[in-house]
């Protein structure tokens, strides 16, 4: 075998000895993967040790004082868990980021969708308007969340100073420290979690431009054609948004959707800064951070992250399973 | 049924200008607040809140002039800020690129032994909340003593732009016809030097939008450099100082808008400068769904 592998070898004119040639697709191979191997490794040490470190601290009681000489492999326990699950606002910390999430998930994309279509025909300014529209999502959390604060504000802020000039509040509202404010329609009394709708409305408008930007991009891309035949055959307006040009939007609107409840679920700095957790706010990142720097329990701050991962991945699992193939079958 | 068409035109045409408005609305007047607010003494905005002028009277650019000071001379010492927010930006632009142009060219182009599943891996990232990878980063640091400095919050910035990146320009890489690189090989050029002489110039536009990005969110970065450089007065990035100045005591509201104008100022005037290029660059394979 050997022999003869050498002499073809020698036949076609290739040096002895060493290794077989690479055909084309194994060159490739070999290729790829060495393009692959900086941000493979990148990625590796900034992110995925990380994460598997997290999971062994969550595991263990971990303070930041004494991890120093701590080995990777201390006395295991589900302490942290336990604790997680058994303190107090744990669970309805989580119903709050769920309400969060969701709600500004939904705005955002709406909202992205009605500047979308509204901006979809040219018109004189619509490029200034567009830029201009980037904004909120351009600029950073830290000063948009201050000009929040600041225009909410009940003793100078503008919001209150015109809401009681134009419609006649009696007292200034403190949009971002009121739990509960009491609502009277139509003779009935409930009460609505201001600073939590306060921050979904921050959140709403930092982001619907990201939705904006790529539903703009696919609403380009719809062939003129379809919504023509459509006028032909006497589709209305509506008729023509609901049949011809939501089921070309769906996939975007969904992967949008997808990409924005992770963010949104992920989400720190907007809260923090706006309320620091407080009035009814407390969503589960900003628990974390809290466990993080005010007590210094690592562990507990580990169980608690991966809880939120945790859950965030069965969610997006029941979407994939259930959701995800229907959206495609639709489009 | 005509009517009802009819009507709908009208209707939504109408509306159409209402939304148009609207959005103009909510969209410009924080950035106006803002920078309304920044030029007036406190004193003018205290006592008439609901104003949105500022008469030329009692403009006053004092707020820009504490803000900027050093903090030797009793300012805020924004500057020393404004050269480490963009001393971080500017690294992790370059280590990012560094790890993620040659990685987005292997998706898009090479055929390769898990390939498929490496840009779901690398999408993947985001599942994990900031928040999660802040913990052990952390710790990390700390055990490295790299806590408080610039080169360790440049590192952790890679983590938050690595999949972007590799998502901006594999969808660009996609569209550099193959038979270019073809005739390069033809004329002896390796894949090294293919990628060099040929890719990577005619993907210029899109390196240079995903880099543009890749600033802006290391510019505008918050809770990592929370994490790592409260203790370090020195090191601030300009997010951070004006958060912690929010938080200090007898700072007024103006000199804090002066703040946040200085702190979006060049994020807002790269963006305008590269709006089509990044918006193209952000969406591109938004119409393939």
């Amino acid at each position: 075998m050997t022999t003869r592998a050498h002499l073809s070898r020698r036949a076609r004119g290739l040096p002895p000895g060493g290794r077989r040639p690479l055909t084309a697709s194994g060159r490739e191979n070999r290729a790829g993967l060495a393009f692959v191997t900086p941000t493979f490794v990148v990625v590796l040490v900034v992110v995925v040790l990380p994460i598997l470190w997290t999971v062994l601290l969550a595991f263990q009681d971990a303070k930041l004082v004494d991890i120093q000489g701590m080995g990777l492999f201390g006395n295991w326990s589900l302490d942290n868990f336990d604790s997680v699950f058994a303190s107090p606002g744990f669970w309805s910390s989580l119903v709050t980021t769920l309400v969060y999430t969701v709600g500004a998930t939904v705005g955002s994309v709406l909202l992205g969708l009605t500047a979308a279509l509204a901006l979809r025909r040219p018109f004189r300014g619509r490029g200034i308007l567009r830029g201009a529209m980037l904004l909120p999502y351009v600029a950073p959390v830290v000063a948009v969340a201050f000009v929040w604060e600041i225009a909410l504000s009940p003793q100078f802020g503008i919001v209150n100073e015109w809401g009681r000039s134009l419609f006649g509040w009696d007292d200034p509202i403190a949009f971002l420290s009121t739990r509960e404010y009491e609502v009277g329609l139509l003779g009935l009394h409930f009460d609505v979690p201001l600073a939590l709708l306060t921050v979904i409305a921050f959140e709403t408008w930092r982001y619907f431009p990201f939705a904006f930007l790529f539903l703009l991009a696919r609403l380009q891309a719809v062939p003129d054609g379809l919504e023509e035949a459509a006028t032909v055959d006497g589709a209305t307006l509506t008729q023509r948004f609901r049949y011809v040009l939501l089921p070309q939007l769906m996939p975007v609107i969904a992967l949008l959707c997808v990409l924005r409840f992770i963010m949104t679920f992920n989400k720190f700095d907007d809260v923090y800064l706006l309320t620091g957790g407080g009035a009814g706010t407390d969503v589960i990142a900003v628990r974390v951070y809290d466990f993080l720097t005010a007590r210094y329990d690592v562990g507990a701050a580990a169980a608690q992250a991966l809880v939120l991962a945790g859950i965030l991945m069965v969610l997006l699992g029941i979407y994939f399973k259930f959701f995800a193939k229907k959206v495609q079958e639709e489009s | 049924m005509t009517s009802r068409a009819q009507f709908e035109e009208r209707f939504f045409g109408a509306f159409r200008w209402v939304v148009i408005a609207f959005l103009g609305l909510i969209t410009l007047v924080p950035f106006y607040y803002m920078v309304l607010l920044s030029l007036k003494p406190i004193d003018a905005l205290l006592l008439d809140p609901g104003r949105l002028w500022v008469s030329t009277k009692e403009l006053t650019t004092t707020t820009y002039e504490e803000v900027l000071r050093p903090t030797s001379e009793g300012g805020q010492g924004f500057l020393t800020m404004l050269t480490n927010s963009a001393l971080v930006s500017l690294a992790t632009v370059a280590l990012t690129l560094a790890a993620a142009v040659p990685g987005a060219y292997a998706i898009s182009r090479l055929r390769f032994f898990g390939g498929r599943h490496v840009s779901t891996l690398f999408l993947a990232v985001y599942l994990f909340p900031a928040t999660l990878l802040a913990v052990p980063l952390f710790v990390m640091f700390a055990k490295m003593g790299l806590q408080g400095s610039l080169v360790g919050l440049a590192i952790v910035y890679i983590a938050q732009t690595v999949p972007v990146s590799i998502y901006m320009m594999k969808n660009y890489f996609v569209t550099i016809p193959y038979s270019i690189e073809e005739a390069a090989a033809i004329d002896g050029c390796s894949r090294l030097q293919t990628v060099r002489k040929v890719v990577l110039p005619l993907a210029m536009p899109s390196i240079m939008a995903t880099g543009l990005y890749i600033f802006m969110i290391a510019w505008n970065e918050f809770l990592f450099a929370l994490l790592f450089l409260a203790a370090e007065p020195g090191k601030w990035t300009v997010s951070l100082g004006l958060q912690q100045l929010a938080g200090g005591i007898e700072v007024s509201k103006t000199v804090l808008m002066a703040g946040s104008v200085v702190l979006t100022l060049p994020v807002v005037l790269l963006f305008f400068l590269a709006e089509r290029l990044l918006t193209e660059g952000l969406t591109s394979g938004a119409d393939k769904g």
